[in-house]
């Protein structure tokens, strides 16, 4: 009988190896129930869930939202683009205002880097953080290993290259901790504008050629320019971007093996990845999608667990 | 702590062929119905029973499913350790079809409960049916009742029974075990 070592998914740089396997045991289980003619089960039933999201999204929202339902969980969804907070609500205000409706998980999304770990230390619920700024997303990693697991049999000694804007990535942050905890080897791709300074000290490499990356790796995790997270130009145009670093069927045939390719979505074709390279038969961007629904509902229906009647 | 045996491997043997033989009553050759094995413990005598109708008694393309119910049992979050999944195998549907039910001990039927609720999310069964090895009557904290059993014992609530098959102990035996 196995429970997590956390209270709340701050954070996969929280999490024990232990925790990650247990995670994605139980998110096969969930993967078999999703695929049934009646896709939920009764499990989560007393459970209310609330989800804040403080910026924008529509997978990840969407992903939670279906992963609730089908545990049978109440959920409410809540913006902040339609809230009090536009009129000077404080986050500890707003959430607490929601849990006094008896919410038991807060699923939360918010601009700022370690809104969820504040929060946790502030309210009396179970948090998951669904993307802290630039900081943490640790479902989407959670669901990307998962991904390259179901696809490559395991994520320990496979070579994995983050390629794009790793400055402003949240999945960037989350899926390096998730990938050496896993024991694989990490490297970025990027203009050097977008890499942090910091890397290095992660045990991360850093490649500058998109060809030799490509070439070291098993796997290419492809990231979209975050545009609305730039204040200055990092770089001189999209199109020089793109011809230095966005994927190809080109570049990837000129390879003598194949890469896996991955994406978190949303993607922008013709920038950092063309058409025909997201939707051959290398890329598994779509049972990324899919995989995000069962890893989620492992991680909800786990954390729940832990919740004293 | 003390324990008896309360069914040895030849009582088994021949309790296995009798339920195989009133399944077969009911059931002709099964083109209709299926069988389904409850994770973690019907799942052995399940296999021993498909195999004894599919060798000796020539029962053709019996069909047998596995299935899980951790995630439909009702004590979720009432008992102080975490459930642990098992997997669900079912690879056929159930709708219109007539369904076995098996486990190796009926008790208080909360599994079965748990089991009746996960069968419908593969279709609506034309009828379900329960079959365990040993029934412990005057337990149930549900109305439900076996439709074939092995052995009917009156233990009482300390008393545990322990079912042993060849393929996890290296034999077949039930024990009856005093825990007081």
């Amino acid at each position: 009988m196995k429970q997590l070592s956390v209270d709340h998914l701050l954070g996969i740089k929280y999490l024990t190896k232990n925790d990650i396997d247990l995670i994605f045991d139980t998110a096969d289980h969930f993967k078999e129930v999703i695929n049934r003619p009646i896709k939920k089960v009764p499990s989560l039933r007393d459970i209310t869930i609330a989800n804040l999201f403080f910026e924008n999204s529509t997978r990840t929202k969407l992903s939670f939202e279906l992963a609730e339902k089908r545990l049978s969980a109440d959920v409410i969804n809540f913006s902040a683009s339609q809230s009090s907070v536009k009129k000077g609500e404080t986050l500890i205000d707003t959430v607490n205002n929601i849990l006094s409706m008896k919410v038991d998980i807060v699923v939360m999304r918010h601009p700022n880097v370690g809104a969820g770990v504040f929060l946790s230390k502030h309210v009396d619920a179970k948090i998951i953080n669904a993307g802290d700024g630039t900081h943490e997303h640790p479902t989407q990693a959670l669901l990307d290993s998962y991904s390259i697991r179901e696809r490559l049999g395991s994520v320990k000694g496979k070579k994995i290259v983050i390629v794009g804007d790793v400055l402003h990535s949240r999945v960037a942050l989350s899926n390096i901790f998730a990938l050496q905890l896993q024991g694989a080897e990490v490297k970025v791709c990027g203009p050097t504008t977008l890499i942090p300074k910091y890397i290095s000290s992660l045990g991360v490499g850093v490649e500058t050629n998109l060809k030799k990356a490509l070439e070291w790796c098993d796997v290419a995790n492809v990231l979209r320019v975050q545009h609305e997270r730039m204040d200055v130009k990092y770089f001189p145009s999209t199109r020089e971007y793109t011809q230095l670093f966005g994927i190809n069927q080109q570049i990837l045939d000129s390879l003598d093996k194949k890469v896996i390719i991955m994406h978190p979505g949303p993607i922008n074709r013709g920038v950092e990845i063309t058409s025909d390279v997201a939707d051959s038969s290398n890329s598994i961007i779509l049972n990324q999608v899919e995989n995000g629904v069962a890893v989620r509902m492992a991680v909800i229906y786990l954390l729940a667990q832990q919740i004293k009647r | 702590m003390s324990s008896k045996v309360l069914l040895n491997s030849k009582e088994i043997e021949i309790i296995l062929h009798r339920l195989a033989c009133q399944l077969i009553e009911n059931h002709n050759d099964f083109s209709n119905t299926v069988l389904i094995g409850l994770q973690p413990r019907g799942i052995y005598l399940a296999n021993r029973l498909k195999d004894l109708l599919t060798n000796e008694y020539h029962i053709k393309d019996l069909k047998l499913g596995l299935l899980d119910i951790t995630f439909y049992r009702d004590d979720f979050r009432r008992r102080d350790a975490p459930l642990d999944a098992n997997s669900t195998e079912i690879d056929f549907l159930i709708e219109d079809k007539n369904v076995v039910l098996i486990d190796d001990v009926l008790f208080s039927g909360r599994s079965i409960r748990a089991g009746l609720s996960a069968i419908n999310d593969f279709g609506r069964p034309n009828l379900v049916e329960l079959l365990v090895l040993i029934d412990r009557r005057f337990s149930r904290h549900l109305p439900i009742q076996p439709n074939y059993k092995g052995r009917q014992v009156d233990a009482i609530n300390q008393e545990k029974v322990k079912v042993c098959w060849k393929e996890t102990h290296n034999k077949d035996v039930v024990y009856i075990e005093d825990n007081i």
